[in-house]
């Protein structure tokens, strides 16, 4: 079938199969393969990425679901090549080990901070539960999202 | 990169009790050392990957491409126990799309393993749910998956066995029957003595007496284990894996598939966590390029998450039976341990975690006299691996109740109890260890203030909360269970200035490049960004046995530093010909050469070199080392000393246990870890906080629930690892005691925290309920079970010699 959908500003319009979820467009269709896969049953978050500014899990979505809208996936962050508050804050607080669950906290971080200027901690947690990381027990992280909600407020 | 703004933070006042429990309050404490008389060790550095990472730049294995890559799947037993009769692959063979389709029929393979009882393909047997039968490469996944489903297998299914007590006993079926060295199901034993202990029992005041059990967890990085094997048209094979033995993995590529290793490459892609589950090679790596040389594609096979709990290596279970005795003051006598450990159906290294869980049985704290019996049994269950921890949880489950049980029954304080018999500087213990560096008292100290012990434990019974502490020794210096537990370093410095570490090492996400780059830069007296450090490339870089016990710190981190020492004194060398002042007036700071005496006489390190460069007779500057630490293999009698120094660390955990469902609430969990000096303050608090998160899922919720052979739900949703509303913020004190071998007087960190987290937790249960945990994870109707019954969990179980065993449930 013929596809149209924007992403991180981009207008694509594509021949796919009527059953590609978003998250093969992105990594095989469209080679964004900063989008992780943990486990294809919407359980770890890794392939967590923007709809109109809410965050999916891009492993259950298929791309028909989200024609004509709006996506955001973690190549999309940066503005010119510089990170966001939100980067640069996972950066300065050792909020990334393996880095492989960064990508989608991070845009589960983005969601958040649009949705809440300035979250609590526990409101941080409940935001990211759908996130698993193994690495850093979330404590880094979680300094890493209070810091950038302060530097952006 | 340069370095992260992120100010230390000063812990709390340790009298601050009103404090403990404070959702906000961050406890970290300064690290002890003097940080300023260091331009880059001890300051809180940013991984230098990070950018990449957060910008989801960083390439992992499944982000590779490759022009005809071919997709690979496993076709796996569905039988715990069986024969198999025949395979057919014909129709399969014959589905358009299907490059090759493989088994131990159309195959040249050797068994490989430890004990040399496993193959990639299973030949006769299939040994566990989840054993790898056949394998396809396809032009995509879809059509690789099809073709497995026409492979017809024809098994002829055997009774199992899964109970590892059961396994010993004689009159259960033989899993290995092909191998008549082995006896039974009897993979290995551990038997260790000093001194006597039957002796000291009719000395003892007191004894203790009691079962624990760990369950079969996994390690669970998010990221599956993925490969790519390519052959090059001249016969050059190129893997690219996670794996971080990459040297091993070379050889015993070779030795298993008949291939020659001076033609194989390993380049390790950046590794989405590993935690063990990715140490060293396993059916899946052989499986991969067996199909890209059947095909001759190169192939991509990647794991499915369900795979990832079903094919491949867990933590194996191990049932402790312990005796601990003390005299009535406390001075402990003797520990006396009947251990079985649960490997499952093959050995890979992770037979071996007994290694390290008898260090804990006769080490930790000083016990003149200890016994270790030890059976590994084989079970029909997915096998062990070399999960963090390797061992020592499961043993210090045991042995840290134990002393609380020991403190409670001769009416001291556990705290009292533990520092009076605490390792100090200077021991060498019964079994060989040369304990040099020793933090254990003042972190015991530390966790004792912070959470108010001397207050508060035994007192909050009726609020259904309790304290409960253990702390822990684990290898910090290497661990020679090979011949050489050695690393190599080659530092180079080019025209441009820019110094380049390539290191054995990998970077697993632990934050190693990190680290070695610090100490370069340290070393050599240059700015941090201006340090690139190679890792990934087994052309490139110079052996290391691998990331394993918490030793790249220690050992890549020597092999670094020496390196760079070498590459500093020759450019040393140049820049006292050129400031015409002898080599040992001069110092580098800053990327500066400067006259010490008078530092307006000085010139850039950059210049430096391209002066020794580009002149005739001119030669690059460049520095070798191999770091090979001052340790022994043990002895037959298990005896030796296997590593250069020793971790030591304490924890606290503060638990609230509602009777009504068991429930068990971590409020709080208080840590202090020596760490011989905190190279990186941040990583070495992220590597503690996220230990201490995979010990709260032991403790509480983690665990493969096996029935029948078969994991009940092999998926993240059931698992039970905790995400971020299940962890509380542990509070992190480093505790620096400056080894003097250790890199700047750093020891390893990498696995400590989760060693401790299962005891402190169980005993804080007990002190909250008065019911003692035998087994984790403590599991809600688990323990509203023990509450409602009134005493500890389940039946006694002994592990006696194993001809005498007798039954027992499965716990």
């Amino acid at each position: 079938m013929r596809i149209e959908i924007v992403v991180n500003g981009d207008r694509y319009v594509k021949e796919v199969m009527a059953d590609l979820s978003l998250l093969d467009f992105l990594r095989e269709v469209l080679g964004l393969t900063g989008t992780k896969w943990g486990c294809l049953t919407g359980d770890c978050g890794a392939c967590t990425v923007l709809v109109d500014g809410e965050p999916v899990v891009s492993c259950l979505q298929l791309l028909r679901q989200v024609e004509g809208r709006d996506v955001t996936t973690i190549e999309g962050v940066e503005h010119s090549g510089e990170l966001d508050e939100v980067q640069a804050a996972f950066v300065a607080n050792g909020g990334a080990q393996c880095g492989f669950c960064t990508p989608g906290m991070i845009m589960s971080t983005e969601a958040l901070l649009r949705a809440n200027r300035s979250p609590s901690e526990s409101q941080i947690r409940e935001a990211l539960s759908g996130n698993l990381c193994r690495c850093t027990g979330y404590s880094k992280i979680i300094d890493a999202v209070l810091q950038a909600a302060a530097e952006r407020a | 990169m340069a370095p992260s703004c992120c100010q230390v933070r000063v812990g709390p006042d340790l009298n601050g009790a009103a404090e403990v429990g404070s959702d906000r309050w961050d406890g970290r404490a300064m690290p002890a050392s003097q940080v300023d008389e260091f331009q880059v060790i001890g300051k809180r550095v940013a991984k230098l990957d990070a950018p990449a990472k957060v910008t989801g730049r960083t390439v992992y294995a499944d982000d590779l491409s490759m022009a005809g890559l071919l997709e690979g799947a496993i076709l796996r037993s569905p039988h715990a126990h069986a024969r198999i009769r025949s395979i057919d692959v014909s129709a399969a063979e014959q589905l358009p799309g299907v490059r090759a389709v493989i088994y131990a029929g159309n195959v040249t393979q050797r068994p490989f393993g430890y004990s040399h009882d496993n193959l990639p393909l299973k030949r006769d047997k299939v040994r566990f749910i989840g054993d790898e039968v056949a394998a396809v490469a396809a032009i995509d996944e879809e059509t690789a998956k099809a073709a497995l489903s026409m492979i017809k297998v024809d098994y002829e299914v055997l009774p199992a066995v899964f109970d590892p007590f059961e396994a010993l006993e004689e009159t259960a079926p033989v899993i290995h029957d092909e191998r008549p060295d082995i006896v039974g199901n009897l993979s290995m034993r551990w038997d260790y003595d000093a001194g006597d202990v039957d002796e000291a029992a009719t000395r003892a005041a007191v004894v203790v007496e009691g079962d624990y059990s760990s369950p079969q967890a996994a390690p669970v990085p998010i990221e599956t284990h993925v490969i790519v094997a390519s052959f090059d048209p001249d016969g050059h094979l190129t893997v690219w894996s996670p794996v971080h033995m990459v040297f091993m993995y070379r050889k015993e590529l070779a030795d298993c598939l008949g291939l020659d290793w001076r033609h194989i490459t390993v380049i390790q892609p950046s590794v989405g966590g590993s935690f063990g589950g990715k140490i060293d090679i396993d059916s899946h790596d052989f499986i991969t390029v067996l199909l890209a040389r059947h095909s001759g594609r190169p192939v991509r096979l990647a794991l499915s998450r369900e795979e990832e709990f079903t094919g491949t290596r867990t933590r194996q279970p191990i049932h402790f039976h312990l005796r601990t005795g003390a005299d009535a003051e406390g001075n402990l006598l003797f520990r006396d341990a009947e251990v079985v450990s649960d490997n499952g159906a093959y050995n890979a290294w992770g037979s071996h975690a007994m290694l390290v869980a008898m260090n804990t049985v006769t080490s930790m704290y000083r016990v003149p006299n200890s016994r270790v019996r030890c059976s590994v049994a084989y079970t029909n269950k997915n096998y062990g691996g070399s999960v963090r921890g390797f061992g020592n949880p499961q043993a210090t489950f045991a042995v840290e109740q134990q002393m609380e049980e020991l403190a409670d029954a001769l009416g001291m304080d556990p705290m009292d109890l533990r520092l009076r018999n605490a390792n100090q500087s200077g021991d060498v213990t019964p079994q060989g260890l040369e304990i040099t560096s020793c933090g254990l008292s003042d972190c015991l100290r530390i966790v004792r203030e912070q959470s108010g012990w001397d207050q508060r434990r035994g007192t909050m019974r009726g609020r259904h909360r309790g304290l409960g502490a253990a702390a822990f020794i684990h290898v910090g210096g290497g661990a020679r269970i090979y011949a050489s537990d050695g690393c190599g370093a080659v530092v180079k410095v080019d025209d441009s200035g820019e110094v380049t570490l390539i290191t054995g090492a990998s970077e697993l996400g632990q934050g190693s490049e990190t680290v070695l780059a610090m100490i370069v830069a340290e070393e050599m007296g240059i700015p941090i960004d201006s340090v690139r450090v190679v890792n990934s490339n087994t052309d490139v870089k110079p052996w290391d046995v691998g990331v394993h016990a918490s030793r790249t710190t220690f050992v890549a981190g020597n092999a670094a530093r020496m390196a760079a020492a070498a590459a500093r004194d020759k450019l040393l060398e140049t820049a006292s010909e050129l400031l015409e002042t002898p080599a040992g007036e001069l110092r580098v700071r800053d990327g500066v050469v400067e006259v010490a005496a008078d530092p307006s006489r000085r010139i850039e390190l950059g210049r430096v070199a391209r002066r020794r460069l580009l002149r005739e007779g001119g030669g690059v500057v460049m520095a070798t080392a191999f770091y090979d630490p001052p340790t022994h293999n043990q002895d037959k009698d298990y005896r030796g000393n296997i590593s250069a120094a020793y971790g030591f660390g304490a924890h606290v955990a503060e638990v609230e246990v509602d009777p009504g469902t068991g429930m068990v609430r971590l409020i709080n969990l208080w840590t202090a870890h020596d760490v011989g000096r905190a190279i990186n303050p941040m990583s070495c608090e992220g590597q503690i906080e996220g230990g201490a998160a995979m010990g709260i899922g032991l403790a509480l919720s983690e665990e493969l629930v096996i029935f029948d052979g078969e994991i009940v739900a092999p998926n993240l949703h059931d698992y039970g690892m905790p995400t971020a509303v299940d962890v509380p913020r542990t509070v992190v004190n480093l505790v620096e005691t400056v080894d003097p071998l250790g890199p700047f007087g750093a020891k390893g960190v990498g696995e400590a925290a989760l060693i401790p987290v299962p005891a402190a937790v169980a005993n804080a249960v007990a002190d909250a309920t008065g019911v003692r945990p035998r087994e984790y994870p403590m599991r809600p109707w688990k323990v509203k079970a023990w509450i409602d019954a009134g005493e500890s969990s389940h039946a006694s179980r002994r592990a006696a010699e194993p001809a005498d065993k007798g039954g027992g449930d499965n716990g």
